[in-house]
């Protein structure tokens, strides 16, 4: 189910050091043992200087603070609900929210970062961008935030858009005038991407084709009939 | 009797106390139905004659009770013992069935619950170290796991009702902190599951090494069947105990050994069922994966409209009415966020019509009455949440019972608030097959790059990204946006005219012959054919 210990953006890799690996034995044969707590925040800290990522060790540590509430970090707390930021469009940050007592959600940094991750949801990148400006001192905490919230952004952008006018894309990423030219060339570079001259209108930038974004591709299974339902009418037919 | 209170999410009020006491109940007075009725079950017991122990269990404990003890517990496990031989292990059986009698009619006191507890502990204690030799019947290994997550619910419910507490009580609460403890609660599944083995028992089935499934996990061949079937509907307690404490991704974890979309053992007691699919279903609502929601509420539902009538006599046919109304209301729920009507049978379709068709309508716009339904239909459906946390003794006593629930109604309504636009979006790109979007956003009553923010939600609200990067559809309407055009692919027809053809096609072959056969498959590829081409010809007009 779903996809934890998984990294949906290139920038939180999952390095296989032994530190990782035996964190992840010790949440699959203690689940619910709060003697590992302590290593799971470590665990955490490691994650955020490393740019790793595990959902499952993650939660299992929330749940942990869910039993004892006395012993929640709220430095903790916030990197993880960070990573799981980062994590977009994985619907980590909820997974995480739904066991954060709700007086503790109250708290200013935690409503900046709910507000953050509303804005993520909803696609309002330029609102996005600006809040999180304002909000450097909470998410520079953890390397890698920028890059991970603009690989969501081209996500969303590429199952919606087949081509995408260059003003969108610098907003929903951030990025204007030569960084923009640079990270566009790095993606043409890569061959998905590709460049097109509007005649009024300025640049275009046609995204990797998908069966999201493109006419051809979509499979149609529509009011099609699968051959295992046409085979259940064999034997009556024989 | 049958773990009746375990279904029980919606009532709230709780008697007084002192009623269990009932005036004129004798613990040591055993009437001879009683002494038959515990002769009898041990006597099947000891001959592992499961079908007569589940006729005793289901049947006679159920009129015993209804006969007898209506407004008093059962007679002391002491009582009987005699009976029995002071067999240890039946003993432990037994208070099981007495406390779960308590809990089901009378309000057990709070030295009652740690009891309980005790007893569970020392009977999975027995059935962990492998001494059980037993076989009993599914229903009954269901009850007692499902009664023992019920109770720790409603251990956690009334714990944290701080304001009513005596001072007694809360020393009794103090100094058996260890009672119905999270950590003990699931640890005892946790090790239920690992000490059966079941889930390499559930591997190795599929290489067709062992037999569970087939013989619905009895042992025909002299072994004991307790601790694997106890393993198994464990899983199922964890998905519930996690669902409870708003952990649905690991809750959904635990069930993936139990491969849903086949038949298995769950599907071999009614209540295991529909526990296994509403807290499966629930909790894919909560993780925005409606279509695997819709797909087995459907299917669920189908079942029980289809089988409700051999139910009419259980004594769990109320609480299955019930979870049946509640899985509707998360089925309406699930449909509004995710308008997939063809994934709904006809049958269920015209309940849920009867039951939420206007309700649905009014779901469907983004006004203060359809947010006010969703938090209606939430509130109804949803499971009986807990905080796991002991209360602080030291602050002042303040109730916190329903601190769970609004957490976890908030953050839904925060999901459905943030889809609330989408509802008008997918109206306008049904009746398009192109159109711009600064007309779109006219229509809309919104600017151009608020439109596009909301067509972007859609996408990513509608689709899910798994752990191989595999991306995975759940949206009703296909279009993309081409530099400020927006196409939409395909309308998905409201009717699976193929299903409906060939499930026309097996009634007819049934009750006629061969002949109208051929002449039912011809119109179904003439239709078929037609429809496409129609689908085709209304993109070329439609367009603006």
């Amino acid at each position: 189910m779903g996809r934890e210990m998984a990294n949906s953006t290139p920038n939180q890799k999952q390095q296989p050091s032994a530190m990782s690996y035996t964190v992840e034995q010790l949440v699959a044969v203690n689940p619910y043992n709060p003697d590992i707590l302590p290593d799971l925040e470590n665990y955490v800290n490691e994650q955020v200087s490393s740019q790793t990522y595990s959902l499952s060790a993650n939660l299992c540590l929330l749940r942990l603070y869910q039993f004892e509430p006395d012993r929640m970090s709220t430095q903790i707390v916030s990197r993880i609900l960070i990573k799981a930021l980062m994590a977009m469009p994985a619907p980590d940050f909820s997974l995480c929210l739904f066991l954060i007592p709700e007086r503790v959600q109250m708290e200013e940094e935690f409503k900046t970062l709910i507000v953050l991750s509303h804005y993520l949801e909803t696609a309002r990148f330029s609102q996005f961008w600006n809040e999180a400006a304002r909000s450097r001192h909470i998410v520079d905490a953890v390397p890698g935030f920028e890059q991970a919230v603009q690989a969501y952004a081209v996500h969303v952008l590429s199952l919606t858009f087949e081509r995408v006018p260059r003003s969108v894309l610098a907003e929903a990423i951030n990025v204007e005038g030569l960084s923009l030219d640079k990270f566009i060339d790095h993606h043409v570079s890569n061959p998905d991407w590709a460049i097109e001259k509007s005649q009024d209108k300025g640049q275009l930038i046609i995204l990797p084709r998908n069966e999201f974004n493109h006419l051809e591709l979509k499979k149609s299974t529509v009011d099609s009939v699968p051959l295992e339902h046409i085979a259940r009418i064999f034997p009556i037919l024989g | 009797m049958a773990g009746t209170a375990s279904f029980d999410y919606g009532s709230q009020q709780q008697k007084p106390e002192a009623e269990s006491a009932a005036a004129g109940y004798d613990p040591n007075y055993v009437p001879d139905s009683v002494r038959s009725f515990v002769v009898h079950i041990y006597r099947h017991i000891r001959e592992k004659n499961v079908y007569e122990i589940h006729q005793m269990y289901e049947t006679s404990f159920q009129s015993i009770s209804d006969r007898f003890f209506k407004d008093s517990p059962w007679p002391s496990v002491d009582a009987v013992a005699p009976y029995v031989d002071n067999d240890h292990v039946f003993c432990l059986l037994y208070r099981e069935m007495w406390f779960r009698h308590l809990y089901a009619r009378h309000s057990p006191t709070l030295k009652q619950r740690i009891d309980s507890w005790d007893n569970y502990c020392s009977l999975f204690q027995v059935v962990l170290h492998g001494v059980v030799n037993m076989q009993l019947p599914n229903q009954w290994l269901w009850d007692m796991v499902d009664e023992f997550v019920y109770q720790f619910q409603s251990f956690c419910q009334y714990r944290a009702k701080m304001k009513s507490k005596t001072e007694q009580e809360i020393a009794l609460l103090r100094q058996y902190d260890q009672a119905w403890n999270v950590y003990g609660v699931l640890n005892f599944l946790q090790a239920l599951v690992e000490k059966s083995t079941i889930i390499q028992i559930l591997e190795q089935e599929k290489e067709g090494l062992v037999q569970f499934t087939a013989t619905d996990g009895y042992d025909y061949n002299g072994g004991s069947n307790v601790l694997k079937v106890l393993g198994y509907f464990s899983m199922i307690g964890l998905l519930r105990v996690h669902c409870l404490l708003g952990d649905y991704h690991t809750g959904l974890k635990c069930l993936l050994p139990i491969d849903i979309s086949q038949q298995g053992v769950y599907f071999s007691v009614i209540g295991s069922h529909i526990t296994t699919i509403y807290h499966y279903g629930f909790a894919s609502l909560m993780l925005r994966r409606y279509v695997d929601s819709i797909r087995e509420f459907n299917k669920i539902l189908l079942y029980i409209f289809k089988t409700k009538q051999y139910h009419q006599k259980s004594p769990q046919y109320e609480q299955i009415l019930k979870k049946n109304e509640q899985m509707y209301a998360l089925l309406a729920i699930s449909l509004s966020l995710c308008p997939q009507v063809m994934l709904v049978e006809e049958t269920v379709n015209s309940q849920l019509r009867e039951k939420y068709g206007d309700k649905m309508l009014r779901m469907q716009r983004c006004d203060d009455e359809g947010f006010a339904l969703f938090d209606e239909l939430f509130s109804y459906a949803c499971p009986k949440f807990i905080t796991p946390s002991a209360p602080s003794y030291e602050e002042p006593l303040v109730n916190y019972n329903q601190d769970a629930y609004r957490l976890q109604l908030k953050l839904f309504l925060y999901e459905v608030k943030q889809q609330q636009l989408l509802s008008g979006v997918r109206t306008f790109l049904k009746v398009y097959s192109t159109i711009s979007l600064g007309k779109l956003a006219t229509y809309m009553e919104v600017d151009e790059p608020t439109l596009r923010t909301i067509l972007m939600t859609y996408k990513h609200k509608t689709h899910a990204v798994d752990s191989d990067g595999k991306i995975t559809s759940n949206a009703d309407v296909n279009f993309y946006i081409d530099d400020d055009m927006i196409r939409v692919v395909e309308f998905k027809p409201a009717k699976r005219y193929g299903d409906y053809f060939l499930r026309q096609i097996v009634k007819v072959c049934l009750e006629f012959n061969i002949f109208l056969i051929s002449i039912c498959i011809m119109h179904m590829f003439i239709f078929s054919f037609l429809s496409r081409h129609c689908s085709a010809a209304r993109r070329g007009y439609v367009g603006c």
